[in-house]
């Protein structure tokens, strides 16, 4: 019975978790590069095309590009997975969220 | 319906008076999922990510040695972000091998099932992830990178492959940085622990891997080392090299492992004919690839070898294949292979489809 009650609020916990992840309370490493010009954007645009094309394109085809909360998901996981530099993966973000 | 749920919900936990001491862990639960529940619903920006179900899914026909095999696989790939340095992700394969019996018959066989990671990333600065769990083993870049079928361009494995790859249970650093302009460090530190577990089991050693990635001509150099601290303490080692031109749509890719139980490398090409004037529209998705690769037997025994999956003899490969991009998460994929070792001489066909699935488990704009 103990176990069935720590298994429930173990599940409890990490569902809360899961669900009630807040926004960061701060601009760091997830966050975008700040833009703040139209030659800004243009030349983050061509830096996260570029860095996409020398990370990515390392391992597998270009993939179509999904909506924007998607795009974090998958950029964070394939920081982790490709080592992937904190400034790539902030450019490759931008650029395939735009 | 809800308020039923949340009855239950203590129902369950506290059941009878003496199971009061621990109400408090279960009430701690409820308050966080309760919690949970009042914070602000999260923007669309993209620097609030969503929990996806990605991964991919295949069917392939494999002839070896006059022997038809046909294999339905699916891994599924969980990815739950949280808050905004944290991850977990896991991965599972499902594959079926289906043959003939000898007798003649219909197609018959198991399915297997294995867990092939389950781990809590925490990008802990820019220049470390810390990541715990059952994790794949950073030995060279085929088994992190080139594995999943969708990405991989033949589908065969290397011969190699085997050697310092098996699943890892335990705690990794890990993390990629600028050096200079010129020059990006990546780097993988970890130690895995024994375990018996059934579907988690796993050996008792300390490894790592460090790569050199030049962003101006796209190379990458690297080098991989692994002891096991158990039975043999035997140490393996290992070098990648990967080159994508930035002049040609190539990518050329490589690999060289040795441990007791044998040595080998495998060289691998693959050409997008995007460049090619005739038929662009099917040329610009269509990719040719070959690889060569070789195997040398150790001073360990052939029933080692086995047991690790690795081939028994001297072996020398030749792979030739065809890959169709339909879309980019979807290809026809096909491919021929000799294979010429002590044991005999042989033929391996593959020809096949892959499949890349991604769906958002919440509101993903």
């Amino acid at each position: 019975m103990k176990i069935k009650i720590l298994i429930m609020s173990g599940i409890l916990a990490l569902g809360s978790l899961v669900y009630g992840a807040g926004p960061p309370r701060s601009k760091d490493s997830s966050s975008l590069p700040v833009v703040q010009s139209r030659e800004d954007a243009e030349n983050a645009r061509i830096q996260g095309e570029q860095r996409f094309h020398a990370n990515c394109g390392r391992c597998h085809a270009a993939p179509q590009k999904f909506p924007p909360r998607m795009m974090a998901t998958i950029v964070r996981h394939m920081r982790v997975r490709a080592t992937i530099t904190d400034e790539d993966m902030r450019l490759i973000l931008g650029y395939m969220t735009q | 319906m809800g308020n039923k749920f949340l009855k239950y919900l203590l129902k369950s936990a506290c059941p009878r008076p003496q199971a009061s001491a621990w109400r408090k862990p279960a009430g701690l639960g409820l308050l966080l999922c309760l919690v949970s529940t009042l914070l602000p619903a999260q923007s669309s920006s993209p620097e609030h990510p969503v929990p996806i179900l990605t991964g991919n899914a295949g069917f392939f026909t494999n002839v070896e040695a006059g022997h038809t095999e046909l294999v339905p696989e699916i891994n599924p790939l969980l990815l739950i972000p949280l808050g905004d340095r944290w991850l977990i992700e896991s991965r599972a394969e499902f594959e079926g091998e289906f043959q003939r019996p000898k007798g003649g018959g219909p197609y018959g066989g198991k399915v297997g099932n294995e867990l092939d990671y389950l781990q809590v990333d925490y990008i802990a600065s820019r220049y470390v992830t810390i990541t715990a769990g059952r994790f794949l083993t950073p030995f060279g870049i085929y088994n992190e990178r080139l594995y999943p079928i969708w990405i991989r361009d033949l589908q065969p494995l290397p011969l190699i492959f085997p050697i310092a790859t098996g699943p890892s249970d335990g705690l990794m650093l890990r993390g990629g940085f600028s050096v200079n302009p010129k020059i990006n460090l990546n780097y993988a530190a970890y130690f895995s622990t024994q375990s018996n577990l059934h579907k988690l089991e796993s050996d008792r050693l300390v490894g790592g891997r460090v790569g050199f990635f030049l962003p101006g001509p796209r190379i990458e150099l690297g080098f991989s080392w692994q002891k096991l601290l158990q039975e043999e303490r035997k140490n393996s080692v290992g070098f990648h090299f990967a080159w994508q031109p930035t002049s040609l749509p190539l990518n050329l890719r490589s690999e060289y492992a040795r441990s007791d139980n044998g040595s080998g490398y495998w060289l691998e090409a693959a050409y997008r004919l995007s460049q090619v004037g005739t038929w662009n529209k099917v040329m610009r998705r269509t990719e040719v690839v070959g690889r060569a690769q070789q195997f040398f037997v150790g001073p360990n025994t052939a029933d080692v070898a086995e047991e690790y999956g690795l081939p028994e003899v001297n072996t020398r490969q030749a792979d030739f294949g065809l890959n169709y991009y339909l879309h980019d998460g979807l290809k026809a994929t096909a491919s021929y292979g000799r294979q010429f070792s002590a044991d005999g001489n042989s033929n391996l066909w593959t020809v096949g489809i892959a499949y890349r699935f991604a769906f958002p488990l919440g509101r993903a704009q």
